[in-house]
């Protein structure tokens, strides 16, 4: 993968810091889907374990940190290596944020769930977190491979999470206003999809961060923001 | 001279049958195996016959196990190379996923099924960092702590749902490397699923027409017994809610046969050009009706995707059939091709000139039963599952879907096929 080092030892280091970075991003997707399933089947054990997961994470962010910093005293890294260390401190950072907002799906779940919601209310939601859990996985592949061949794709994807999530916005509204019943579950599916799309942002982050160690560049900061969903207001009338 | 051994002891041949039983004609096909190996390496068929009485006189010691053991000499008989076949290629043989990775869970080798599946993998990168979820993590951790074979369950949900069962072993003697193997059950997991799809779907969207359907026959049953004005009405509306019903249950059925195939890509070539003047033919009678003339600006040169025929012609059908449908407005449908140059992609559009689609709709139209326009699609008979068909398709290609509209000016749907890799 890299150039070998004279002391194997730090290839060693290396190796076993990446892989950390590998079980916390597994650990973080699977949070995300679980949360998301835990609200759609209304399933409060899965909720639970959620929330007690997330405690892993921030433990492994803490750890990964930790010994990146021991690294880079005793080797003193340049180039290549010392980007791939600083990009693993950054990247446990945006999967530790990632394992929160999960968490905090999964904390919603009683609320909502707490009266029978129509299942209606959910498909938006599931589509929505299908696609920043696809924009995750793939950037932890690139991540996995070395690669920035497929780092563009994922700006696109995330202009099309924030329109999804515009959309999703603008939907729950109206069932806001068409009936009041609906505005508890409602506000908390909102919270819900935001805390999705701000998932969507951290993949971003860890792919421009993927892109920086593979390349040594940055990406061009364009980052056009499709998320118009703090100009939506409630139509004055029932007609939308 | 196997034959003048045999002849000239025939009671010693029958106590010899006797003793090895069902293994005889094992020992037969060894020894013949002996003597042609022994005559083609120029050998006078000594050797052989020295081997035929070792195998006989072992498989007569051993009644039990000798089956097996003359088995085993008659395999390196027959194929000398076994010892000297590259694992490469056997690897290479295998249809499952397979990787082979060393102490340090770095990918040695990943085979062909292993990059359709998973994607390609750099030799040398981390097998824990390419299968993160945490049950393989720690899978792989155990695995190349202990050095024993193990096996576990593994599933993923995007981009498609996949589960396999997964086993690892080491390799030979100290060789300090690991076979990963995947066996895709996915099949089980998908019908389970479904059916249960299938039957929320189902229900809920069949319930309305069925309601409707029941409310008429009530009434034509009842108040409208004797008004045959009524009740040639009545039917009509009766007999649209089962045509919709119908087309209900044909798209649900091509969805789910569709979410059980197998998730690989497929590998056929398809010339695009040939694939969309017939969808425009098979579409001319619609776009008549419609008042709409389908264009084509297609390349001159054949343009070819990896793809199945089928399946593509319904993605392009419904593509086309909805400009038709929803942008008759306009007068007319664009279908244009394009292909960006080598290691581009290559790219379909429909254009439609209609009334377009608002802006908070675009992102949404691909989900099941997602509707813009209740009214107008139940209007042009759809069933809200078109444009997910044609995601779920093109998913399975590893192609995708991009929409551009403006309200008022019309929309765009364009199918980008990867370049080959």
């Amino acid at each position: 993968m890299q150039s070998q080092h004279i002391m194997r030892s730090f290839d060693e280091e290396l190796r076993l810091l990446t892989n950390q970075i590998g079980g916390m991003g597994g650990y973080a997707e699977r949070m995300v889907e679980q949360a998301v399933a835990a609200l759609v089947s209304g399933d409060a054990a899965l909720a639970k374990k959620v929330i007690e997961d997330d405690a892993f994470l921030d433990e492994k962010e803490r750890e990964i940190g930790e010994k990146a910093v021991i690294i880079i005293a005793k080797r003193q890294p340049m180039a290549g290596d010392l980007r791939e260390i600083v990009g693993a401190i950054r990247i446990s950072g945006d999967l530790e944020r990632i394992g929160d907002l999960g968490k905090n799906i999964a904390k919603r779940v009683a609320a909502v769930t707490e009266a029978r919601q129509p299942t209606r209310l959910f498909r938006g939601l599931s589509a929505l977190s299908d696609l920043a859990l696809t924009q995750l996985k793939e950037v932890l592949d690139a991540y996995a491979s070395h690669s920035a061949d497929k780092i563009s794709f994922v700006r696109d994807r995330d202009e099309e999470i924030d329109a999804m999530y515009t959309s999703l916005f603008r939907e729950l509204l109206t069932y806001m206003m068409e009936d009041p019943r609906n505005i508890t579950a409602c506000t908390h599916l909102v919270f819900c999809a935001k805390n999705i799309e701000r998932i969507g942002d951290h993949a971003t982050n860890i792919a421009e961060t993927v892109y920086h160690i593979v390349t040594g560049t940055v990406l061009p900061p364009e980052r056009p923001k499709e998320d118009k969903s703090h100009k939506i207001v409630a139509p004055t009338q029932q007609e939308d | 001279m196997e034959g003048d051994e045999n002849g000239s002891s025939p009671e010693w041949l029958k106590a010899a049958k006797r003793r090895l039983g069902r293994n005889w004609p094992v020992l037969a096909a060894a020894s013949a195996a002996f003597l042609a190996l022994d005559l083609h390496l120029g050998g006078g068929g000594l050797a052989a016959a020295g081997a035929v009485a070792f195998v006989l006189a072992v498989a007569m010691l051993f009644p039990g196990g000798g089956g097996e053991r003359v088995a085993m000499q008659r395999s390196e008989g027959l194929a000398p190379n076994i010892d000297t076949l590259p694992a490469i290629h056997l690897a290479e043989a295998v249809q499952d996923p397979l990787y082979i990775f060393n102490r340090g869970g770095e990918v040695v080798y990943a085979n062909a099924a292993a990059a359709v599946a998973f994607g390609p993998i750099a030799p040398g990168a981390s097998l824990q960092l390419k299968f993160r979820a945490p049950e393989m993590h720690d899978f792989i951790a155990r695995v190349l702590a202990d050095g024993e074979p193990s096996a576990t369950d593994y599933a993923e949900r995007v981009p498609i749902e996949r589960v396999y069962r997964v086993s690892a072993m080491p390799i030979g003697e100290g060789t300090g490397l690991f076979v990963l193997l995947f066996k895709d059950q996915s099949e089980a997991r998908r019908i389970d699923r479904m059916r249960a799809d299938f039957i929320a779907n189902a229900s809920h969207e069949l319930r309305t027409p069925l309601a409707s359907v029941a409310g008429f026959i009530e009434t034509l049953r009842g108040p409208a017994r004797d008004d045959p004005k009524a009740r040639e009405n009545f039917l009509q509306i009766m007999q649209n809610q089962t045509a919709r019903m119908a087309r209900l249950i044909d798209d649900l059925l091509s969805l789910s046969r569709l979410e059980i195939r197998p998730y690989v890509t497929p590998s056929d070539k398809v010339d695009l050009r040939l694939l969309l003047e017939g969808v425009g033919d098979s579409l001319a009678h619609l776009a008549s009706e419609s008042g709409v003339a389908i264009e084509f600006e297609l390349p001159e040169t054949p343009l070819e995707v990896a793809g199945d025929r089928d399946e593509l012609v319904q993605v392009f059908e419904n593509l086309v059939e909805n400009a038709c449908k929803y942008g008759s407005s306009g007068g007319r449908v664009v279908v244009s091709a394009e292909y960006a140059g080598p290691g581009g992609e290559k790219t379909v559009t429909v254009t439609d000139f209609g009334p377009g689609i608002a802006e908070e709709h675009i992102p949404r139209i691909t989900e099941r039963f997602y509707r813009v326009d209740v009214e107008t699609s139940r209007a042009q008979k759809g069933t809200g599952l078109g444009l997910s068909i044609v995601k779920h398709i093109l998913t399975r290609h590893g192609a995708r879907l991009s929409i551009r509209s403006r309200v008022g000016e019309g929309s765009s749907f364009t199918v980008h096929f990867p370049p080959r890799p």
